[in-house]
């Protein structure tokens, strides 16, 4: 179980955990990477019969309001088992941003009243969400700079564009290949403006964290698999008379992968919470995790390939479905270097003056959302209980001076 | 008295960040690993005892507040943000203590754990021998029937604290001829006892802060065997889960270098060196990654839950990020990082430069390089993880 995690969590994903384990997701993967779709739709349809495509839908809309926390660990299932699709859109980003965009009852469809230019988030949006949440609808969208692609248009029956405070329909355009077989990656270009607008650039930052958050649980659970095949490869496969995996330097590799995930998972957890929250330290927690999941992803899917041998450098062998999967998430939903920039920008501000009124770097969308709260007094009050620290959990006001000695001896043994 | 349980945990913290900055000396004690810096520390300890604050998880009865693990991690953070002394009685308190409470008498409690609380008794270890060093179970020391009691021999190494501390404790061989983890004998010993010869040991820094203890036929009493005779490593494993676990390293530590770090890059940091920023950010990403893991340890403890070989993750997580840490800020301070903050054993009057607070980095990077050794090296963790938590075939 993943440290931070609810037991009612943990159990949901289980049970989708079981669900897909039985619905012959390889297969599905590898045949929607060959263009033909209906076995991976048929996944999907699953998921949404369990609920998973309605956890980030209002309840209004017909969803299951779930908020963050439940979506992140649908989505590390997702990533577990390599379900191909627009996961991180169509679960996570696609909705939260539907949700969050200003309502305007008096707005018709789409269809109906295009030519009036900003439409408001009316009926449309409530329209969409309730096929976002019955598995009606799966959704795409491109959200340059971080996603400068929709993924997987062609299979979605929604296409957005949405950057700085535009929300677009979409027209596919040019296709691209990605490394990951299971992707397809389309141009876009911006149709009719859906709505436009300081609450809509707030919504744009809020969908850009819910995605990002919802692609490095993908890769912690990419990144779970791989440890899980190269253990029981490792257990398998016999040199020298005895299992590779008998072989300390084999342990070792796959030790550190362990480590890595396991220090993820809690980062992951803490930063849906925070999003769920409104905490003013959202976005630098959710740039903490995609950093901390993204490079435990890429340390198991290296060892999982080291491990495997020449067998996983195939196509034959399944592997290859979560080593390109992880190669392809990592540079999605913001690379490194833009979320490393992030969590500086909100680390380094002097004390007391942490998350007020800082610019963004450039090329960075907004860091926090208007409606954040301000920074607290010096002194914090009592934390409450939340899933990720149950009580009692506030950072220490003030950082003593450069320099200070640490307390602090070791035994030795 | 606040901060019993029950109580708001939010209460016992700013109890202790009031304390503390109210106590905390201004200037660095002297080195806990000289005479006149271990009588400091020690009296700092007094102090801590005197509030009621240097054994905070203990029961009340001996000096605690029954602090729960959430509580004892906030009085952890508080104490390293708050740059206070080292624990001098460290080996006592996480080693010994809680094996105390989960082995020992009520007799032994009651001798004693008062006297451990207040430092006016320090305590070393004495696990590793000259041939058994990772490889625990090889020890040779043994402990031989007398009269009312047991008669101790052989070499015991790299005890920390054992140049000024009080009184040992280790696993001693009390059956000749059994092998390995059988027929050990976990025994507590007084470091001023007749036969017992103290040889301090430089470390890397120039400072004894470990030291080589041979024994020869030393006597001591039957009351002083924690647990049965015979079945030392079992209760030893014990107190070795609590060492790498939770109560050794808490997140405090990291936490408060990982600000200091990030403190020093917005002081010295090239902004345009993006290579550094990314050490930085990592390296206060792995504090809070360490954070949260202890966080959410504690609550499935709290909940019933136990603690067995996912204490191997944290120890190689901890000691890594440690040194990574500490080399990441050595880097920052260019040619700075040379300058050592501790003046050294010999007191050398020649020594008239200040090097100011950055030398304190570059006693923090040697301390770190003996995280991934001590408390089971970081090989045996990883073996540890494989064998145990991956299933890999031994």
């Amino acid at each position: 179980m993943t440290p931070g995690r609810s037991a009612e969590q943990a159990q949901f994903t289980a049970s989708l955990h079981d669900m897909l384990a039985d619905a012959g997701v390889p297969a599905a993967a590898r045949n929607w990477a060959a263009g033909d779709r209906a076995p991976g739709l048929a996944v999907w349809r699953t998921l949404a019969a369990l609920g998973v495509t309605a956890l980030a839908v209002p309840e209004r809309d017909g969803g299951l309001g779930a908020g963050l926390a439940d979506v992140v660990g649908a989505c590390e299932e997702l990533g577990h088992h390599a379900v191909p699709g627009p996961v991180a859109e169509s679960v996570a980003a696609v909705p939260v941003l539907l949700a969050a965009l200003p309502g305007d009852a008096a707005a018709g469809g789409p269809a109906g009243d295009l030519a009036g230019g900003d439409l408001g988030g009316g009926a449309w949006a409530a329209q969409w969400l309730a096929g976002l949440a019955a598995g009606e609808l799966i959704t795409t969208a491109a959200m340059p700079p971080w996603l400068p692609w929709a993924v997987d248009a062609d299979a979605a029956g929604l296409v957005l564009l949405a950057a700085g405070d535009v929300v677009r329909l979409a027209a596919p355009g040019a296709r691209y290949r990605s490394v990951d077989p299971g992707r397809s990656l389309s141009e876009v270009a911006g149709g009719q403006v859906l709505s436009r607008g300081p609450a809509v650039a707030a919504a744009v930052t809020r969908a850009l964290d819910a995605g990002a958050l919802a692609c490095a649980a993908q890769l912690l659970g990419a990144g779970r698999a791989l440890l899980e095949a190269s253990v029981r490869h490792a257990g398998q496969r016999t040199q020298f008379g005895r299992p590779v995996g008998a072989f300390q330097a084999v342990k070792h590799h796959l030790a550190d992968v362990a480590i890595g995930l396991e220090f993820a998972g809690p980062l992951l957890n803490a930063a849906a919470a925070a999003l769920d929250a409104g905490d003013r330290h959202a976005a630098r927690d959710v740039s903490a995790a995609k950093v901390a999941c993204t490079d435990a992803a890429r340390r198991a899917a290296r060892t999982a390939l080291q491990v495997h041998g020449a067998i996983g450098y195939t196509e034959e062998h399944d592997l290859h479905l979560w080593l390109l999967k992880v190669r392809a998430l990592a540079g999605a939903w913001g690379s490194q270097a833009e979320h490393r920039a992030r969590v500086m920008a909100a680390i380094s501000v002097p004390a007391g003056a942490d998350g007020a009124g800082r610019e963004p770097p450039a090329g960075q969308p907004p860091t926090g959302q208007p409606t954040a709260e301000q920074p607290t007094a010096e002194q914090p009050p009592a934390a409450q209980p939340t899933a990720e620290q149950p009580a009692a959990e506030q950072p220490p006001a003030e950082q003593p001076a450069v320099g200070q000695a640490a307390a602090g001896e070791p035994a030795w043994s | 008295m606040s901060g019993g349980p029950g109580e708001p945990a939010g209460r016992f913290r700013a109890e202790v960040r009031d304390w503390l900055r109210a106590h905390v000396p201004a200037r660095p004690l002297p080195s806990v690993d000289t005479a006149e810096g271990f009588a400091a520390h020690r009296e700092w300890e007094h102090e801590l005892a005197a509030a009621r604050l240097s054994v905070v998880s203990w029961p009340a009865g001996y000096g605690g507040r029954d602090a729960s693990l959430l509580d004892w991690l906030a009085f952890e953070e508080e104490y390293y943000a708050a740059a206070a002394p080292a624990r001098v009685g460290q080996n006592g308190l996480f080693l010994l203590a809680p094996t105390l409470f989960a082995h020992g008498t009520a007799e032994q409690r009651d001798r004693v754990l008062p006297p451990m609380a207040t430092a006016a008794e320090v305590w070393a270890q004495a696990w590793s021998e000259p041939d058994a060093g990772s490889d625990l179970a090889a020890i040779r020391a043994s402990a031989t029937p007398a009269d009312g009691g047991w008669l101790l021999s052989g070499t015991k190494t790299w005890s920390s604290r054992a140049a000024f501390a009080d009184k040992a404790f280790g696993l001693f061989r009390s059956e000749p001829g059994a092998q390995r983890h059988r027929g050990l004998t976990y025994l507590m010993f007084d470091l001023r006892a007749e036969g017992v010869t103290v040889r301090p040991i430089r470390q890397l820094g120039g400072r004894t802060g470990f030291a080589e203890i041979f024994l020869d036929q030393v006597f001591a009493p039957a009351a002083d065997v924690i647990g049965e005779p015979g079945d030392g490593w079992r209760i030893a494993m014990s107190t070795a889960s609590h060492e790498r676990g939770m109560s050794l390293r808490s997140p405090g530590r990291f936490s408060a270098a990982a600000g200091r770090l990030v403190e020093l890059w917005r002081q010295a940091g090239d902004p345009a060196d993006t290579g550094m920023r990314d050490r930085v950010v990592d390296a206060w990403i792995g504090a809070r990654a360490y954070r949260l893991h202890t966080y959410a340890t504690a609550a499935r403890l709290a909940a019933g839950g136990t603690l067995g070989a996912e204490s191997s993750l944290g120890k190689v997580f901890w000691s890594e990020l440690d040194t990574a840490l500490h080399e990441t800020a050595l880097d920052l301070l260019g040619p700075r990082a040379e300058l050592a903050g501790d003046p050294g054993p010999d007191g050398d009057p020649g020594l008239t430069g200040d090097p100011g607070p950055t030398g304190q980095w570059l006693d923090g990077y040697l301390f770190s390089l003996a995280g991934p050794i001590y408390a089971g090296t970081n090989e045996i963790q990883r073996t540890v993880i494989a064998e145990r938590l991956l299933g890999l075939p031994r």
